[in-house]
């Protein structure tokens, strides 16, 4: 089931020992032998992922200093603090596969890496803090909860961890939305539009077709994956469908409707150019999103050199201590070895 | 806490110095020099949010107090309305105003006013706060060339907003003067460790530096609160 080359005999049993073990729903661990195939798709897939929570900042961070409450402030702050938090445990888990945090981010900051592509569009007002809550995060864990029986143990992990976080504030993001649907006539108007603005947006976070997706096949085939896009966006489009109706908020797509037959939501065609092009860089705050990156990674580069050369002189300091230490010890043993020579030779 | 009046004047000027700092800290966000700081300092920013909460309700609704007050009516140091800057001038900020916040906690924690229940929590907090600030001064001020560059310039800029902490404000019940001299002396011993030295000159005195506890501010101020308040001013009355 998994395109390996194995040269040995040895490599052969590996490779079948692997895909038993995936096959069977084991997790495989970073000591375990695995198709160098499988370990290039989980770092790809990791990465990107890692990379979405820490771009994924940006827009939101964007409302911090006008929040316009302080309950909603301190909940917002606590929500971009967990997605720096999610960056941290992400780059953890990959660094398993043999990467380091350095190398990703070098690679996020020259386009070598994709991070998701919804990070491209603008917060605009106050509600989209609220949209993306209910909606970026909605479809984040639509697509992130099959990933907590992700074949790979430590992304495994880490997902059951992000997955609690990520429902905690997707509820919140609802009951922000809520909070400006049942508001003023002004507040309503400003969730109606956020979620005009952002609900063909959340529905791309699946990725292309089944048809147009490159790496699907093989992820689900290891058992990285569990579900195609179009099941998980269709899955979404049922929760969210009846989630609007209790908002009081109507979703900007005249040809949603239930569908008995099939005991889901129909719902309209994507605009799948306007995927393509955010994903090839020309989406609204493409530009934007990768340049603050890496002026803040550029313009913090003095206080990490600062970082490594303090603990570079803690550690050289210590080791000077142990020699001391060392020397001393030993000059006293030498003495102490002399001693009973001494006092043989008064005997 | 029912049978004692609530100290107005001093629970504004803490509460307005939290609430002031943690909006500064929440503007790094997205902007940390590494990971790991973004976590710090929102940490830091949510806990000062926090105590702010605390103090502004003690005085009445904690969102018409921050954000329908105009500038001349906030209490706050002028120390924590400054710019973050660089990653030091941010360091600095926290090492001089988290050493004080941390004495004074442990002091208003020690009594039975009004401050004391959310002292007991907040000085946990600010030990953090100070733990967090000290180590960073250690490694800038004793990193490379340029990092101790930055520090010595953060630290001289700064100087001279220290004084305001120690005047007296009406209803807390502190000696100013020994907390003064025990903030000297610990400054001094962190400094020292970091290879860096007490800056010299004036901690106060010209009116615009030390003068927020009265209302007067510094002109980054009015544009900071603009932008905090914006959206609460355009919906009088809205709930959030």
């Amino acid at each position: 089931m998994v395109a390996v080359t194995p040269e040995t005999g040895q490599d052969r049993a590996l490779a079948a020992a692997f895909e038993a073990a995936v096959a069977a729903d084991e997790r495989v661990e970073p000591r375990d032998w695995m198709p160098e195939e499988y370990r290039a798709s989980l770092v790809r897939q990791m990465a990107q992922h890692a990379h979405s929570e820490i771009i994924g900042m940006q827009p939101e961070a964007n409302w911090i200093t006008r929040a316009p409450s302080l309950r909603r402030k301190a909940i917002l702050m606590a929500k971009v603090q967990d997605e720096a938090g999610h960056g941290l445990y992400l780059y953890s888990a990959a660094e398993t596969l043999g990467t380091s945090r350095d190398e990703l981010l070098d690679k996020l900051h020259d386009g070598r890496q994709k991070y998701s592509s919804i990070f491209n569009y603008p917060t605009l007002t106050w509600a989209d803090v609220g949209a993306i809550g209910w909606l970026v995060d909605g479809a984040a864990i639509t697509n992130q909860v099959p990933l907590c029986r992700c074949s790979y143990g430590p992304y495994a992990r880490a997902m059951v961890r992000i997955c609690k976080e990520e429902s905690f504030h997707q509820r919140q993001g609802y009951e922000l939305l809520l909070a400006l649907s049942q508001g003023t006539e002004a507040q309503h108007a400003m969730a109606q539009d956020a979620v005009d603005r952002w609900w063909w947006p959340s529905l791309m976070m699946f990725g292309p077709p089944d048809d147009e997706s490159a790496h699907s096949a093989k992820s689900m085939a290891w058992r990285i994956k569990r579900h195609s896009n179009d099941e998980l966006r269709q899955r979404f489009v049922d929760i969210a469908v009846p989630q609007a109706e209790a908002l009081g908020l109507t979703l900007p797509d005249p040809d949603i409707r239930w569908n008995e037959e099939r005991g889901h939501y129909d719902f309209g065609a994507i605009d799948w150019t306007e995927f393509w092009e955010v994903l090839k860089g020309n989406g609204p705050c493409n530009e934007q999103r990768i340049t603050q990156r890496r002026r803040a990674h550029e313009e913090g580069a003095w206080v990490r050199e600062a970082a490594a050369a303090h603990a570079a002189k803690q550690t050289r300091a210590a080791a000077q201590a142990h020699e001391q230490a060392e020397a001393q010890a030993q000059e006293q043993a030498g003495a102490a070895a002399q001693a009973p020579q001494h006092e043989e030779a008064r005997v | 806490m029912s049978t004692t009046t609530v100290p107005v004047t001093a629970a504004l000027a803490l509460g307005d110095d939290a609430l002031v700092l943690s909006h500064r800290l929440g503007e790094w966000a997205g902007h940390a020099p590494v990971l790991e700081e973004e976590v710090a300092l929102a940490n830091i920013a949510l806990d000062l949010l926090g105590q702010a909460r605390v103090l502004l309700s003690m005085v009445g609704d904690e969102d018409e107090l921050a954000f329908l007050r105009e500038e001349r009516a906030f209490r706050n140091l002028q120390l924590v309305e400054q710019p973050n800057g660089d990653f030091a001038r941010t360091i600095v900020r926290q090492l001089y105003f988290s050493l004080h916040q941390h004495l004074l906690w442990t002091e208003l924690a020690a009594g039975d006013g009004p401050f004391a229940p959310l002292a007991a929590k907040a000085v946990k907090e600010t030990a953090y706060h100070v733990d967090h600030a000290t180590q960073w001064t250690l490694r800038l001020g004793d990193g490379t060339e340029e990092s101790a560059r930055r520090m010595r310039e953060a630290l001289d800029a700064l100087w001279k907003y220290t004084g305001e902490m120690f005047l007296p404000v009406e209803g807390l019940d502190v000696d100013g003067a020994a907390l003064e001299q025990r903030w000297l002396a610990e400054l001094t011993a962190i400094l020292e460790r970091a290879g860096l030295s007490l800056p010299e000159g004036p901690r106060s005195g010209a009116w615009t530096a030390g003068a927020g506890r009265q209302g007067l501010h510094t002109e980054p101020f009015g544009r900071m609160l603009a932008e905090m308040q914006h959206l609460h001013r355009s919906h009088p009355g809205a709930s959030w």
